[in-house]
């Protein structure tokens, strides 16, 4: 899967977790640049992208995730894209 | 899997999320249909948070159910579960506002009644004491003695819990079975390890079972559940860890399912009726084509087994109050023909409360059934294995459940079980009765048509009311039925057990139950009155509420005989009778009039007051015999 459908793939989750249509994500969004990303919406995108890409982040994967940009470097990597 | 998998998909879910406007009734109305589609715990999530911003927290004006005040009592985090409660009582039409204790605090603002617990004041309270926080203090260590005290201490404080709560809030209490999730330590024979965490946990929801019986607590069997699903559907350590979350983000849709039917249920709100179709839904093939014998039914074929068994499942059922009915595209000739004649079918003809099989279109013949067997059409389920007549229904009826349930018969039951329609908390001698007293009813209707007039009818009939107090043998009908009664009753007050305890020692009121029996049977407790005593002289009828079944028969007028005699023994000189209007209850809007009430104050929307001397009544005679039990 290339990095474009993830992003794709992606803004789809976001806009249900956050209820908006207006995010846009890039690489270096984070949780300080979104309004209510605290750490339980962040266990709801990862089990989304779970579920989604049926794939399974390890607990030290999670505590290094930064930003959007991390999150689709590990999706790809798992994905074999 | 933790999915609501018997829901259907719901076509453009973000367009219909969006569009539910500004006006909360409309917004409530638009939002029960969304939440009966198959939803996951995102989508769960954004329909809570959406209508939560339209709504408030005030319930829509339209609710048609009481609003539930529902207390969390836990000891590791939950919030991640509220709206997942929220929308399975959406789901139902039920509002449902949730307090949680402030983290790993349920005990002390149990105890302390100037917490905000306290000022909450919960109508029904959950505890849901996890496994980590139950097995503290427990381990491989311990020897027998040891691990025999540290589990009879475990057990104590719950029970203590169940205790402080009902003393506090004199509400229902809901215990939350805990996961099972403690890796074993010995293996296969874990329990003989005395200090085991898993043991500890096994043999604690094990011994919940009896307690729960003994203290008339309710269980939560996640752990029956998660025997279903698989443990790691439920629970994930990695987010226990970092959140200290019991339950997965991803159950949460299953998890809130699962407790708003044990609320629903105590608000009498479960279905009462499985409707069937026939023609691959009760045996395989299509009888007016194939005919008895070319029907894939009984042993020798994996299809006709799984027929059978869900016929089995069926009956089972109805075994314990579920009615069950036929909802058939077919000659009636050839639909019962089965029934009677072939030898590897489980349900009987006499299975079946109501049978229609005609070419009438399946909405029109869902509303007869409900008709028929004088109950609400919302409290239908309908089984077809055919899409086309499932999405008809849907769309002419939504308040009947359409389960999805594919086209494998061998998947029937469990889809049924799964999806968790008829939720019951106990099993009256009355459910155990019902399919009979269906039966008798056709044998009056029978009557009715050879008897020429209401008078020889009636007399006929050898009908003999039984009342009683209110006592703790009733209780569960008496709220059952005060519960699930929306047509005849003048004043819809949902009351639960603890009121009706409250009305039992209450000198100045009665409660009475009333049950009514004819040459054909025993129709059961049929009536509830509770009357309150207002002032010196005046009895106000605060609940009147009959089963439809037994209109028509004059059991009102003899109710109302019963009710003046109970009254006045009170000493009360007047009966004071309301109507409080609802969107089902039209049909007792001249109730009091009808008796010989004066209406004294009546108003279009807010209902009527009638009264009714006591010295200058006269009592109306009838064909029923009065008897106290």
């Amino acid at each position: 899967m290339s990095e474009a459908e993830i992003y794709a793939g992606l803004q789809e989750i976001f806009r249900d977790v956050f209820l908006s249509d207006d995010i846009e994500l890039r690489p270096e969004l984070s949780a300080k640049d979104v309004p209510g990303w605290d750490s339980f919406k962040q266990i709801d995108i990862i089990l989304a992208v779970e579920e989604k890409y049926r794939i399974k982040l390890n607990t030290r994967e999670l505590d290094s995730l930064q930003n959007v940009g991390d999150l689709v470097r590990v999706i790809a990597a798992k994905t074999g894209g | 899997m933790t999915v609501l998998y018997w829901l259907p998909e719901i076509e453009d879910w973000r367009g219909r999320l969006r569009a539910l406007g500004n006006n909360p009734e409309a917004a409530w109305e638009q939002a029960v249909g969304l939440a009966n589609s198959r939803l996951d715990f995102i989508r769960t999530n954004a329909l809570d948070q959406t209508l939560l911003k339209i709504v408030g927290d005030t319930p829509p004006k339209s609710l048609g159910t009481k609003p539930i005040r529902l207390a969390l009592l836990g000891s590791s985090t939950m919030a991640h579960l509220h709206p997942a409660i929220r929308v399975a009582g959406l789901r139902r039409g039920l509002w449902i506002s949730i307090y949680e204790n402030d983290y790993g605090q349920y005990w002390q603002e149990l105890t302390d009644p100037s917490s905000a617990l306290h000022e909450f004041k919960p109508d029904v309270v959950l505890f849901a004491l996890d496994p980590h926080h139950l097995a503290a203090g427990v381990g491989a260590a311990l020897d027998k003695t040891e691990a025999e005290h540290a589990f009879e201490e475990v057990r104590d404080r719950i029970r203590e819990c169940w205790r402080l709560a009902r003393e506090a809030f004199h509400c229902p209490v809901i215990h939350q079975a805990p996961l099972p999730l403690h890796p074993t330590v010995l293996g296969n024979n874990e329990h003989r390890l005395p200090g085991s965490r898993q043991a500890l946990i096994t043999r604690l929801n094990h011994a919940l079972r009896a307690l729960a019986e003994e203290d008339a607590v309710d269980l939560l069997a996640l752990d029956a559940r998660a025997a279903i699903d698989g443990l790691k559907a439920w629970h994930d350590p990695a987010l226990w860890h970092r959140a200290k979350q019991e339950i997965s983000p991803a159950a949460a849709p299953m998890y809130g399912e699962l407790l708003v039917r044990l609320l629903a249920a105590k608000q009498g709100r479960s279905a009462k009726c499985l409707v069937l179709d026939l023609d691959n839904t009760v045996w395989g093939g299509v009888v007016g084509d194939d005919g008895l014998e070319g029907l894939v039914l009984g042993q020798g074929s994996a299809l006709g087994e799984a027929f059978v068994a869900f016929q089995e499942y069926a009956r089972e059922l109805s075994r314990r109050g579920v009615i069950l009915a036929v909802c058939s595209k077919n000659d009636e000739a050839n639909a019962v023909e089965p029934f009677e004649k072939h030898p590897e079918m489980v349900l009987k003809r006499h299975d079946v409360a109501s049978f229609v099989a005609n070419w009438n279109d399946k909405a029109s013949n869902l509303r007869a059934i409900a008709e028929e067997l004088n109950i609400g059409i919302d409290s239908l389920v309908f089984v077809d294995d055919n899409p086309f007549e499932r999405t008809l229904v849907r769309r002419e009826l939504p308040m009947v459940a359409v389960p999805e349930v594919g086209d494998d018969p061998a998947t029937f039951a469990q889809t049924l079980a799964d999806a968790g329609y008829f939720e019951a908390l106990t099993v009256t001698e009355e459910d155990r009765a019902r399919g009979q007293q269906y039966q008798g009813n056709r044998q009056r209707e029978r009557l009715k048509a050879s008897t020429t007039d209401l008078d020889s009818y009636l007399r006929s009939l050898e009908m003999e009311l039984i009342w009683r107090r209110f006592d703790k043998v009733g209780l569960q009908r008496t709220v059952q039925l005060i519960n699930k009664t929306n047509q005849f009753n003048l004043t819809t007050r949902r009351y639960t057990e603890e009121d009706v305890l409250a009305i039992m020692e209450n000198s100045r009121a009665f409660g009475l139950q009333l049950r009514l029996l004819d040459r054909f049977g025993d129709n059961g407790i049929i009536a509830i009155v509770i009357g309150k005593m207002n002032g010196a002289e005046d009895l106000v009828i605060d609940t009147w509420l009959m089963s439809c079944r037994v209109l028509g028969r004059q059991v009102e007028a003899t109710t109302l005989n019963l009710i003046a005699e109970t009254a006045k023994r009170l000493g009360a000189r007047r009966l004071i009778g309301e109507y409080l209007p609802t969107k089902k209850n039209g049909m007792v809007k001249d109730h009091y009039a009808k008796l010989g009430f004066t209406v004294v104050d009546s108003r279009e929307d807010s209902g009527s007051r009638a009264v009714l001397e006591l010295p200058t009544f006269a009592p109306a005679a009838t064909f029923i015999t009065v008897t106290e039990a």
